[in-house]
């Protein structure tokens, strides 16, 4: 792994952490557009998509900032390629069903509103104000994710059996949100950025929690994937950024 | 030359798109007015980050001025403080109600706890009257109603669903 000594490169890298993590969440979620169960959470989806992508424009454009290339938070969403990306790879799984969907989403969630809560804190006033604004945003996502993983789990044979497995095919991707490399080091030790590793006490014991209401029981000794902070992702990646990118890479600057 | 006062009044008539009852002084996301030489500078805060109204927020802004004969207006975007919903104005949270859309109930911004925690602390859960008949007996469909400030509720007694716009 290359390391990182500058802190304006790391920077750069923090915030597409962020940024790309809610661009690629985003876009996962809005995929529900028409698709969901009800009307009710077809809407609440493409709301909560909503809340991601304009978060996504203030982390990316703060990158671009500071990168000081000239590429704005379109030119970092849509000219990059996937091994440029450095979401979380949680964020990248696929939709599955609509119990997986909410699964994963309370598995970020409880990682992500305590994540801004910490950065509201950093000495950058740019990242605190993006924090508080977000987070505000973020604790209804939380609350509804976990609302729901509750009433699921808790909840009929078949939406039982749903929850179980969703948390069983997801557990071993939440353990990336928690691990520090030398990027997030960096940035924790100049005050920036809040090291991940700091978030999992009040994210393991949110976790336990709804899942003990929800009836549902987290595997054991599991497995954990990495990499997605770095560049390296699952094969969904491309796909989804196929999609989302096509039109700005067949029409460059296309303009709506 | 026009005054910092004038130019609150202007803006006190520019509609917010979504909600076309209310203004954009009446949301609390007009933050300051002021003149740098010839230019009209407003200050603009999003009420959430990805709402789509903004852009056509400030168009509609930067379009009533430039009606009044205003030649150079300037827009800025302000993230802090973030906007809140105990910025709404008073009369605004009438007009909302007369538009069928519950006000925001001050002090109950999601915190991000589980709801289920909160009834359990508070022994009440969040009760939004109808905005139609004026019924407490109504219960939450949804988190998240038309857009992201709103939740979708229905009433139990004269059975309307409406939205409840969320403290924030």
């Amino acid at each position: 792994m290359e390391t990182v000594v500058d802190l304006d490169a790391a920077l750069f890298e923090g915030l597409c952490r962020m940024g790309d993590t809610t661009l690629v969440l985003g876009h996962r979620v809005s995929e529900w557009c028409g698709h969901a169960p009800v009307l009710e959470e077809d809407i609440a989806l493409a709301n909560m998509a909503l809340d991601l992508i304009g978060q996504t424009q203030l982390w990316l454009g703060l990158a671009g900032d500071v990168e000081g290339k000239g590429r704005d938070a379109d030119a970092l969403a849509f000219r990059r390629d996937a091994w440029e990306f450095r979401n979380l790879l949680l964020a990248e799984r696929p939709n599955g069903d609509f119990g997986q969907t909410l699964m994963r989403q309370f598995l970020f969630d409880a990682w992500h509103q305590p994540m801004l809560k910490a950065l509201e804190g950093s000495k950058d006033a740019r990242i605190a104000e993006i924090a508080a604004k977000a987070g505000r945003e973020v604790a209804y996502h939380l609350e509804r994710s976990a609302d729901l993983v509750i009433r699921l789990g808790d909840g009929t044979e078949e939406s039982h059996k749903r929850m179980q497995a969703a948390l069983d095919t997801l557990w071993p991707y939440t353990g990336e949100m928690m691990m520090a490399d030398d990027v997030d080091r960096t940035l924790a030790e100049a005050g920036v950025m809040a090291a991940p590793d700091s978030i999992r006490p009040t994210w393991e014991a949110l976790v336990a929690e709804v899942l003990g209401e929800a009836k549902l029981k987290a595997p054991e000794g599991a497995y954990m994937h990495k990499g997605g902070k770095q560049g390296t992702h699952s094969e969904h990646l491309g796909h989804m950024l196929a999609t989302m990118q096509w039109l700005q890479r067949a029409y460059p600057d296309a303009k709506w | 030359m026009v005054s910092v006062a004038q130019v609150w009044n202007w803006l006190d008539e520019v509609p917010d798109p979504e909600i076309p009852v209310i203004s954009v002084t009446d949301l609390g996301i007009v933050r300051d007015v002021a003149l740098e030489g010839e230019t009209v500078v407003v200050t603009v805060t999003p009420t959430y980050s990805g709402c789509p109204a903004t852009s056509v927020i400030n168009f509609e802004i930067e379009k009533a001025l430039r009606d009044k004969g205003v030649a150079d207006v300037r827009l800025e975007r302000r993230l802090d403080p973030p906007w809140t919903t105990d910025w709404l104005k008073p009369a605004a949270r009438e007009k909302l109600r007369a538009y069928g859309i519950a006000p925001p109930i001050d002090g109950t911004r999601a915190e991000g706890v589980v709801a289920g925690r909160i009834k359990r602390l508070t022994g009440v859960a969040l009760v939004v009257p109808c905005p139609r008949c004026g019924s407490e007996e109504t219960q939450k469909v949804s988190q998240f109603g038309s857009t992201p400030c709103k939740a979708a509720y229905q009433c139990r007694s004269c059975l309307e669903p409406f939205d409840y716009f969320k403290c924030i």
